[in-house]
């Protein structure tokens, strides 16, 4: 099995399957679903052997996969997996799997272009994670954004056009000036590939400048403040399976980019505009949690959230360097990183199982509006207790996943700077607060209104998708060591690179 | 002048596919004279046979550079690859226009035959070693445009815009052959080879020199329809049957690059600091205002032709890097434009019929529920229009960002990449009405199988190229070594 092109399979099946079910057609849509759903399961199957087949001493890249593909540019068509990609890709197969099961009956409008724009998401996200060209890497990156724009767009709520060509210009702005840094880059390597821009040694402003293209892209995926605003439109707007993919796997595209390009290829700019990050990753958890707080829409509340979330991630990505100036240790700072990599997988469960619960009553109500619920629990217990599991989750409470990596970022931080800790551990109680006030207001009380006292509980399909992500919040909360330890030689040379000057 | 006044049959053999083509042309237009119009099919047909005959002669062409008649004439890769294009873009034209034309009562010899002579004066740009040469070859393929967009004569439109066009390309014209006349009084030569050995590095501040390229810059910039001379380009496309607009829209720009090509890097390479100024200010309004303006049009053949401006702006960068990185890619970038732009504006011509043309944005409504395929195909173009990787379109803008940033215009790339974000908007705008909004009533592809297979290869080429561009790249790096 280690001799199979698995991550090629992983990114062309479900590509190939895709404009399968797209030919199949609507008419013949069962059959197109029973074919996504396949396609999407024996991409899954076939991911689990990167993970058992990873050699978790290693930081060196595995499964690669290498053919020339531009030659007149040095551009090869190279894949591979290393601690911080796999755990991603994982997440990434695993989550399309749930997104088909939740589209399974409630998609009427075109059901055959709906599977098969996600089936074409699903191997182009994992292009992203897995080329090490950075030109195969731009492909990717740019390519995912045409089927999440239809996705958005076909089959989204009522402002779903201003929101997904929000989506699409916000993230293609971002993208394109990383373009213009990644054709610096070459024309001074002469190849795309990513290793000889880890080794290619550059002037402070040369840095400082790719630095700004990068962060002009990951940023903006990410989303960090102030651009973030197209991430609350996009998942308002976009169709249950487009939020979660969104909330599940776009936004960790923006963590891996600072992880994969940002600190390794420019160490010294990341070192002199560490400020920066930090800066708006604390607002992002501070002020967005504020306003996360306010919201009257449920699938904005969790989309803000998603902000504050992430700004853990970046947070966590750019505290080596004062970790490093304080202490001269380098344990700590690893520690920033793994907590901001536990926090991306993490949150990919959390918010995409929150996605799916407020899709569970939207189906139903049609209307994402709290004031529309309360006394939910009446009426669905066990939905009831699925939500309230998920929603502890998103505030953090021990025992769940999301408690893992927000606790790693926050130790990380108090060896960086008292004030970092103690603006990041505010999230604890915003988070707390908006997670808690929203199910208190939807979940618990009276039943609000003849709608909530005709609500049905979860039917086998919506059951199974929750249980599952139940299950990989809890073990993830309970057990997060083999996720740990995947990921540390990996994050241990993220960290050599990092704090290795290139001038 | 060294070499002999008397040509040879050596000489005859480097211009055998021009001399096939004017023959061929003019007997067209003699055969179609005596054709009832049930007949007319064959006019079409010995059209494609004659185009067909004279890409297989251009393809016997010798591999490398050789001139003919003493050195007005160029037989080089380049020349064979442009040509070899240009058979198959005219060709592609005459498929798509076939049922547009029928649907109208406009399936007349005169449209092939005219395309045919532009085709004939486009060989003559591309190959051409003298001034003169490049004179005759523009005159040619203009004046068989401004017959072409004046085709239907009924329509006042199209006489509108063939006579716009007519007036601002004679003046055009005048400023190219003023600035000819007066780079000879400066030089003393036409021929291009000469005139690049004739100069140094003195020639960027040469004042005689640099006022006749003025006048030269001009004269390319109106015929790219490059802004500021661009005025023309939204009203013609507009006025002229889409069929014309399909042929204008396409073949020419390979002729346009060979203009500049030849006159800028090979005739006049060594003055590349003086158009090299010039060029940048009419490639940034280029973006600036194709761009910009693209953005409020509702008539899809007037954005499409600031689409084209736009386009025009980054074929522009490509040569103004000056090295030959610069000009590969801006080959590279007109061959694949002209991919795209036939395709696009054939997406026009699928959707219209008798008395009704698909020219407005609107038009588009609701196509993907309708023909999802032909939806999807139109999704391909555009978005690879709009520089969208993993389409053709992408790379193409990459290599004249590659060629630019190397020469140290960083920031230029930084104004291209800007405003590509901005034309992204309006081809996205396309998607967003076939996609997302609800059909306009009584709108499908009623094309002809051939046409559809056309238009599908057409679109999933802009795919394919992208994917494996190397292949392409690889073909240009061959014509331009």
């Amino acid at each position: 099995m280690n001799n199979w092109p698995l991550l090629s399979i992983l990114v062309w099946l479900p590509i190939v399957g895709g404009i399968a079910v797209m030919l199949l057609g609507d008419a013949r849509a069962a059959l197109g679903r029973w074919l996504a759903l396949g396609v999407t399961v024996l991409a899954f199957v076939l991911s689990v052997p990167l993970y058992t087949g990873f050699d978790s001493t290693t930081a060196a890249m595995q499964f690669v996969e290498r053919l020339p593909w531009i030659p007149a540019l040095n551009s090869d068509y190279h894949l591979g997996v290393d601690g911080i990609s796999l755990p991603l890709i994982l997440l990434t197969t695993f989550t399309t799997v749930l997104v088909v099961i939740a589209g399974w009956s409630v998609i009427e409008k075109r059901p055959s272009q709906y599977f098969a724009a996600f089936l074409i998401m699903e191997g182009l996200m994992v292009g992203v994670f897995a080329a090490l060209d950075a030109l195969l890497f731009y492909v990717f990156w740019e390519a995912m954004l045409i089927p999440m724009f239809i996705i958005i767009g076909v089959w989204g709520g009522v402002r779903r056009v201003y929101a997904t060509i929000k989506f699409f210009l916000y993230t293609f702005l971002g993208s394109v000036f990383m373009l213009v840094a990644f054709v610096y880059m070459y024309l001074k390597t002469g190849t795309y590939e990513l290793s000889a821009f880890y080794q290619l040694p550059l002037t402070l402003t040369e840095q400082v400048l790719i630095f700004l293209a990068f962060f002009a892209a990951f940023a903006v995926k990410v989303p960090m403040f102030p651009v973030h605003t197209w991430l609350p439109d996009a998942h308002v707007e976009a169709p249950t399976g487009g939020s979660v993919i969104l909330a599940a796997i776009m936004l960790k595209m923006g963590g891996y980019g600072f992880l994969r390009f940002s600190l390794p290829i420019t160490p010294d700019a990341s070192r002199e505009l560490d400020w920066l990050v930090i800066a708006l990753s604390l607002v992002a958890v501070v002020y967005i949690g504020l306003v996360a707080l306010v919201q009257q829409d449920m699938k904005k509340l969790i989309a803000y959230s998603s902000i504050a979330h992430m700004g853990f991630v970046t947070l966590g990505c750019f505290l080596a360097y004062d970790i490093y100036a304080n202490t001269g240790a380098t344990t700590g700072a690893v520690l920033g990183l793994q907590g901001a990599m536990v926090q991306m997988i993490s949150h990919g469960l959390v918010s995409g199982a929150l996605f799916f619960c407020i899709g569970v009553l939207y189906d139903r109500l049609h209307t994402r509006e709290i004031g529309a619920y309360g006394g939910v629990i009446n009426t669905m217990p066990v939905f009831g207790a699925f939500m309230v599991l998920f929603a502890m989750a998103n505030a953090g409470l021990p025992g769940t996943s999301g408690f893992v990596g927000e606790f790693m970022v926050i130790v990380a931080a108090f060896k960086a700077n008292f004030w970092y800790a103690f603006f990041a551990a505010v999230t604890l109680i915003l988070g707390a607060a908006y997670t808690l006030w929203l199910v208190k207001r939807v979940v618990f009380g009276e039943v609000a209104n003849e709608g909530v006292a005709a609500l049905k509980d979860l039917n086998r399909r919506e059951f199974l998708v929750l249980a599952i992500l139940a299950v990989g919040v809890l073990a993830l909360g309970i057990w997060p060591k083999p996720l740990t330890d995947v990921m540390e030689p990996t994050l241990q040379q993220t960290l050599t690179l990092m704090s290795a000057s290139k001038l | 002048m060294n070499t002999t006044p008397v040509a040879g049959a050596a000489d005859f053999a480097l211009v055998a596919p021009e001399i096939f083509l004017l023959c061929a042309a003019c007997a067209i237009l003699l055969i179609d004279l005596w054709l009832p119009q049930r007949l007319r099919q064959v006019t079409y047909l010995l059209s494609l046979v004659a185009l067909v005959v004279s890409a297989v002669l251009v393809a016997g062409l010798p591999g490398e550079r050789m001139t003919a008649f003493g050195g007005t004439w160029i037989s080089d890769p380049v020349a064979k690859l442009l040509k070899l294009v240009t058979c198959g873009t005219v060709a592609a034209v005459f498929l798509y226009s076939r049922d547009y034309l029928l649907a109208r009562g406009l399936f007349r010899g005169e449209y092939f035959v005219l395309g045919l002579f532009a085709t004939l004066g486009i060989f003559v740009m591309v190959s051409s070693g003298s001034l003169l040469t490049m004179y005759m070859g523009i005159e040619l393929l203009a004046l068989s445009q401004y017959a072409l967009v004046a085709f239907d004569r009924d329509s006042p439109v199209a006489a509108e815009s063939a006579m716009k066009y007519f007036v601002l390309g004679a003046i055009a014209s005048g400023a190219l052959l003023y600035g000819i006349s007066i780079i000879y009084g400066v030089t003393g030569t036409f021929d291009l080879d000469e005139l690049a050995a004739g100069l140094d590095g003195s020639a960027a501040t040469n004042v005689g020199l640099l006022f006749g390229l003025a006048f030269l810059m001009a004269g390319i910039a109106f015929k790219f329809g490059a802004v500021p001379f661009h005025m023309w380009v939204p009203d013609v496309y507009h006025g002229a049957p889409t069929s014309v607009t399909l042929f204008l829209g396409a073949a020419p720009k390979l002729a346009y690059f060979a203009l500049a090509l030849r006159v800028l890097a090979e005739g006049l390479g060594s003055a590349v600091q003086a158009w090299q100024d010039m060029l940048i200010v009419l490639a940034v309004l280029s973006l600036v205002v194709g761009n910009l303006v693209a953005v409020a049009q509702t008539n899809l053949k007037r954005m499409l032709a600031y689409s084209t401006i736009s386009n025009v702006g980054f074929i522009l960068l490509g040569i103004l890097a000056g090295t030959p990185d610069g000009y590969r890619a801006a080959l590279f970038y007109v061959v694949t434009y002209v991919i795209m732009a036939v395709g696009s504006f054939a997406m026009i011509v699928a959707l219209s019929r008798r008395g009704f043309e698909a020219d407005r944005i609107d038009d588009f409504r609701g196509l993907a529920q309708k023909s999802p395929w032909f939806a999807w195909m139109m999704l391909f173009l555009m978005v690879s229009t709009a520089g969208v990787p993993p389409f053709v379109g992408f790379f193409a803008k990459l290599y004249v960002l590659q060629a630019i940033v190397d020469v140290g215009f960083v920031w230029l790339a930084g104004v291209a990449v800007l405003f590509s974000v901005v034309g992204a908007f309006y081809y996205l705008r396309i998607v967003k009405v076939m996609f997302f909004d609800e059909p306009a009533p009584g709108l499908a592809v009623s094309a002809s199988g051939s046409f559809r297979f056309l238009l599908s290869v057409n679109a999933l080429a802009v795919l394919a190229l992208g994917l494996f561009s190397g292949a392409l790249l690889d073909a240009i790096n061959r014509a331009l070594p």
